[in-house]
């Protein structure tokens, strides 16, 4: 069975990417391209189930020092199904929005769902780095699909560069992981060296925070619903974002062992939850708030994983998947059919499309916590362990999920009252203001409504007995999780009565700083964007006209050196050996003339000298015996007197 | 017989001036087809020689009264380079079958350079080595100044100049390793084995630095490398990509043949100074690269950026302390896959800019936009290019500088600020791909020709070699972590 399991891990990841990879590559491709992609989508999903029931595990070498390894724990075993599910009703939507370069669309959502299915698997630092960096270059790609529109592809950079500022902090924790000594793999994190232990929690942490657009990061969430609505309701509510709180679920043990992560962890998910859920009340924009929301409920899931109850945290993942890609889908229906997505454009659409409308209108009632859909029960588990540590915190969550109500009803008292005949021009006047809008919807962009407003209705079971106790075994923490009764019963309260006096009003407030998303972007933009390009013309010009310049100058200087040279040498030092050999020349002449007069008569008389010598010489040789004798006699003579003398 | 093929093949097309130029481009991709046929066929028979050892050597005398030899061998470190070379040489090849402009002496010299690059990744001897040095300096003198544009011949002349004052730099260093080691040698086993200077700081550092600053101006890091924009810019397509894939590639390779091992007490006294000099190149020339608007100066500076990391991972194998003898190995090992890596993206990526310079005569990205309406192909490749470049996982330079950031992380927590350029990198590639490829076409993107078949096939494959040993690098990093893990045990001595 395991060994089943094994090859469908692999082939769970291997499949999509080479569909993926050929229908992104290949040109003229399109027309083949959704009938593949949502077969392979399928297919995902039978081996998501398989890899589910069998949990295996697999593992090969990697980088030096870690293995790329991928395991099917119970809490993936939750997320994997979850996420093909959703992938492949996505994709069946998207074939009414995405109408032209289909291949390249679902190429890269296919490598996109292969990323998010890595990260819910991974075992170890560097597998889940590889597919984490790989979502967030899909998303780049994907919010820029339109790249003719330079607003959409700015706005894909922006998302890019903002979460992967945050990754930054993966890095870092793999290198602090290293250096801890238990290795890379996430279940070893927490055993790793104290002092380590706590830049290995940082590091993820932020790296979660800025994936799940938690503050400060959440801006960019914002500008990514430039993309397409499919790729909002996978990548931006089901899938990517998600995977951010995911990532804190699963390294929960080590959240817990440092002692101080895990209330940071909480406080920072409570924030967000409370603020986004204003910067959601406040928006005109449907995309705009269900971004907003999303952040918001993602701050649910960071306060589960804080609080320690990764089951809460896992069931409000999966509840809200489904709740929030119904939605997504449902505005992308609105947005292609009547090319609006301003709430004053959308008025009283659910009478245009009656199943669209109605599907809307449960992820809306979910999202708002009514009872008995399901936000409201996930929900409560994640407070009922949240309450358990700080009455504080619990009441900034019980909050949010009150304000979660008043912006699921602005959304239900804009599409459901009947626009009055003599308003309809102004509501029509709104139309095809962003897109052409085609007036129509097709079946393949309903049919996959229906499935996810079930799991939006009914995933809240999962969260009450008898299954939360089945969860709650399955990801390791057996008879922690459940929902308080009290908790159900308040937020049940809560929630409805926000919901009745804000459809009675008909109007919510809609504060600047709330709709302007707290001014986060320009605050990015004002300390880090900026700064950072300013420095960088400095320094070119730095680069240029000092450092280059120096290094010209430098070798004028040794050209202008070399050129004095040259003068010295033309004019001193030849002019010397002119000098010198003209010198020469004339010590030559002289010498010459020394040589003619003094030398060469010197020889003369030497030679004269010698003739005479010669003829002196000659004269004794007379050729007479007796002469002969006389002068053998006198040197003999000569001989004796100069023995005697010395003797 | 792989290293002179080259060589003698330029030879011959030198010689043989009535050539027609067809043959002699065809030629030229045959002989490096061959090349890197017979250096696959190499890399299979390989087995990691033990610590110290080269495998497939050869010796023979050459100048015996210096005990200098013709000594040649591969090992980890240098393998992956020879193949990378034989690559790169191969993309260009067959991306110039569309130069029209003097093929035959163009095909002669980059064969000759081919030669040279691949006689000094495997030389063991310092001479040998210099000599090859100082070769590949003359040859890429003549392939800028003879096929360049812009002000090739003063690019050329600063490009010659500054490298061949560092050369100099570096044959003072040789020069002090020959005097001090006993008996004198220039033989790389030899006095790796001896460690001369070990016990002379001061003589060891100057000799080091000698070394360094050669191997620095080289490389380049900062300040040593504004020789580089202006060198690039003016250089052909194939110049700039052999410049950034292999010549650059001389530098960093000296630090982990030469300077390491010979030198370990002094690498380790000067690790620091290694280090900051690594981070500063990789900032500075991140940031600096972000404010281009010429998009092939750009990518330069993303040169010196790219081998930042290297130079940082370097410096960090030096810090002997502790137990973290783990986390230098990783560190020097994704020092040595960030060359591989960095030579077959960036070369990629300056042929890519070559297309730019060929259609329009113009790197300046203001006067594009939308160029994915006329020129989908290039818009695709250079796309997975600058993803590539970026770092993004997949591909062979998250490979390369994972392991950078995790070993010199662990080793030195310090150099965590240099996590920093990818970001920045991340930045300006994107927002390069922005301002060219997107948006409405307008100036020199209408009517502009998309890639033709040899200039697709040559980037292609760099790139698809990129993604392939990005997805499964166990082949190449079987090679490379024994040999890493050799040179930190010898800079530990």
């Amino acid at each position: 069975m395991n060994d089943v399991g094994q090859v469908c891990l692999w082939l769970l990841v291997a499949l999509p990417v080479g569909v993926g990879g050929l229908l992104a590559a290949v040109r003229r491709a399109d027309r083949v391209a959704v009938p593949i992609s949502v077969a392979t989508a399928a297919v995902m999903v039978g081996l998501s189930a398989v890899v589910a029931a069998a949990r295996p595990a697999v593992a090969v070498p990697f980088v030096a020092g870690a293995e790329f390894a991928l395991a099917v724990d119970g809490l993936a075993a939750l997320m994997l199904p979850m996420l093909t599910v959703v992938t492949l009703l996505v994709l069946l939507a998207a074939t009414g929005e995405i109408r032209a370069s289909t291949a390249r669309f679902h190429g890269v959502m296919l490598i996109f769902a292969v990323a998010a299915a890595v990260t819910a698997a991974a075992a170890t630092l560097p597998a889940l780095l590889l597919a984490w960096e790989i979502m967030g270059a899909a998303s780049y790609a994907l919010i820029g699909f339109q790249w003719r529109d330079d607003d959409r592809v700015s706005a894909g950079l922006t998302a890019f560069l903002t979460t992967r500022a945050a990754d930054l902090g993966l890095y870092v924790a793999a290198a602090a992981a290293l250096a801890g000594g238990a290795g890379l793999a996430l279940a070893d994190l927490s055993q790793s060296s104290p002092g380590w232990r706590h830049v290995i929690a940082a590091g993820i942490l932020v790296a979660a925070l800025g994936k799940a657009a938690q503050l400060p990061f959440s801006f960019w969430l914002s500008r990514a619903m430039a993309g397409p609505s499919a790729v909002s309701a996978l990548l931006h509510s089901a899938a990517m974002v998600a995977m951010g709180g995911y990532l804190l679920l699963r390294v929960e043990p080590l959240l817990a062992a440092t002692g101080w992560a895990g209330p940071v962890t909480t406080g920072l998910g409570a924030a967000t939850a409370l603020l986004l859920a204003a910067v959601a009340v406040a928006q005109r924009d449907l995309k705009q708030l269900l971004a907003a929301s999303t952040a918001a409920q993602l701050g649910f899931v960071v306060m589960a994983a804080g609080a320690g109850t990764v089951a809460g945290g896992a069931v409000h993942l999966v509840a809200h998947a489904a709740t929030k890609a119904l939605l997504f889908l449902a505005a992308g229906v609105w947005l292609t059919a009547l090319g609006a997505k301003q709430l004053a454009g959308l008025r009283g659409v659910v009478g245009r499309w009656q199943l669209v409308g109605w599907s809307a209108t449960i992820g809306a009632l979910a999202l708002a916590g009514i009872a008995p859909l399901s936000l409201w029960a996930t929900k409560d588990g994640v407070l009922t362990a949240v309450g358990e540590q700080s009455s504080w915190l619990y009441a900034a969550g019980l909050t949010a999920s009150a304000l979660s109500a008043a912006y699921a009803a602005k959304i239900l008292v804009v599409i459901w009252p009947r626009v009055p005949a003599d308003r309809r021009a102004q509501v029509q006047a709104r139309f095809d203001e962003e897109q052409r809008g085609t007036r129509r919807v097709t079946a393949w962009q309903q049919v996959p409504l229906l499935p996810l407003a079930a799991g939006a209705a009914y995933a809240g079971l999962l969260a009450l007995p008898p299954l939360a106790g089945t969860v709650g075994r399955a990801v390791g923490e057996p008879g922690k999780f459940h929902a308080s009764a009290r908790e159900l019963v308040v937020s049940a309260v809560v929630a409805l009565v926000v919901l009745l006096v804000v459809v009675a009003r008909r109007r919510v407030p809609e504060p600047r700083w709330a709709l302007r998303w707290l001014g986060l972007q320009a605050a990015a933009s004002a300390l880090v964007v900026r700064p950072t390009l300013r420095c960088a013309n400095a320094l070119a010009r730095f680069d240029d006209r000092i450092l280059d310049r120096g290094i010209t100058g430098a070798a004028r200087a040794v050209l202008a050196v070399s050129r004095r040279a040259g003068r010295f040498d033309d004019r001193i030092l030849d002019r010397a050996v002119g000098r010198v050999s003209a010198g020469s020349l004339w010590v030559a002449q002289r010498a010459g003339r020394a040589d003619d007069r003094w030398l060469d008569a010197a020889v003369e008389h030497l030679a004269a000298g010698m003739r005479r010598l010669g003829r002196l010489a000659r004269r004794p040789q007379t050729g007479q015996l007796h002469q002969y004798y006389l002068q053998a006699v006198v040197v003999l003579l000569l001989g004796v007197v100069i023995l005697v003398a010395l003797g | 017989m792989i290293i002179f093929l080259p060589l003698v093949a330029g030879l011959v097309l030198a010689a043989l001036p009535r050539l027609s130029d067809r043959t002699a481009r065809w030629t030229w991709v045959a002989v490096t087809a061959v090349d890197l046929a017979l250096i696959v066929g190499l890399w299979l028979r390989y087995d990691t020689p033990p610590p110290g050892a080269l495998a497939f050597e050869e010796q023979a005398a050459w100048i015996p009264g210096v005990n200098s030899s013709y000594h040649l061998g591969v090992d980890g470190l240098s393998l992956p380079l020879v193949a990378m070379t034989a690559v790169i040489f191969l993309a260009c090849a067959v991306y110039a079958l569309r130069n029209r402009h003097r093929p035959r002496v163009q095909a002669a010299l980059f064969l000759f350079l081919q030669s040279v690059s691949l006689g000094l990744f495997v030389a063991a001897d310092l001479i040998l080595f210099f000599v090859f040095f100082d070769l590949s300096i003359v040859g890429m003198y003549f392939v800028i100044a003879g096929w360049g544009h812009g002000d090739p011949g003063r690019s050329a002349m600063k490009f010659f100049l500054y490298t061949f004052l560092g050369s100099l730099a570096l044959l003072v260093g040789f020069i002090g390793l020959y005097v001090a080691a006993e008996p004198h040698t220039f033989d790389m086993p030899t006095l790796a084995a001896a460690t001369p200077l070990a016990d002379r700081p001061l003589a060891g550092g100057l000799v080091l630095a000698a070394i360094l600053l050669g191997l620095a101006v080289k490389t380049p890091t900062v300040p040593f490398h504004t020789w580089l924009p202006p060198a690039h810019t003016d250089a052909p397509a194939v110049g700039s990509a052999v410049l950034a894939g292999v010549l650059l590639k001389m530098g960093t390779y000296g630090l982990v043949r030469i300077a390491m091992p010979m030198l370990p007490q002094a690498w380790r006294a000067w690790a620091w100074v290694i280090i900051v000099v690594g981070v500063v190149s990789v900032l500075y020339g991140a940031l600096v690269a972000l404010a281009q608007t010429d998009l092939k100066r750009m990518i330069a500076y993303t040169s010196v950026n790219h081998m930042g990391y290297v130079v940082l991972a370097v410096g960090v194998g030096g810090l002997v302390a502790g137990d973290t003898a783990q986390a230098r190995t990783v560190a020097v090992t994704g020092a040595v896959t960030q060359m591989v890596s960095h030579g077959l993206i960036t070369a990629a990526l300056f042929l890519l800019t070559g297309v730019l310079r060929d259609r329009a005569a113009s790197y300046d990205m203001r006067s594009y936009g939308g160029l994915a309406t006329t020129a989908p192909s290039f818009a695709a490749l250079f796309a997975v290019g600058a993803f590539a470049g970026l770092g993004l996982p997949a591909f062979t330079g998250f490979i390369a500088e994972f392991q950078i950031f995790t070993g010199s992380v662990a080793a030195a927590p310090a150099t965590a600020v240099a996590i920093l350029g990818i970001l920045i990198t991340a930045a300006l590639f994107l927002r390069a791909l922005q301002r060219v490829f997107t948006g409405d076409t307008r100036g020199h993107s209408v009517g502009f020709t998309d890639l033709h078949p040899a200039e697709a096939w040559s980037v292609g494959s760099l790139l698809l070699l990129s993604l392939l040993f990005g997805v499964l690098p166990r082949p190449l990093l079987d090679v490379i972590e024994p040999a890493a893990a050799a040179v930190v045990d010898l800079v530990g001595r």
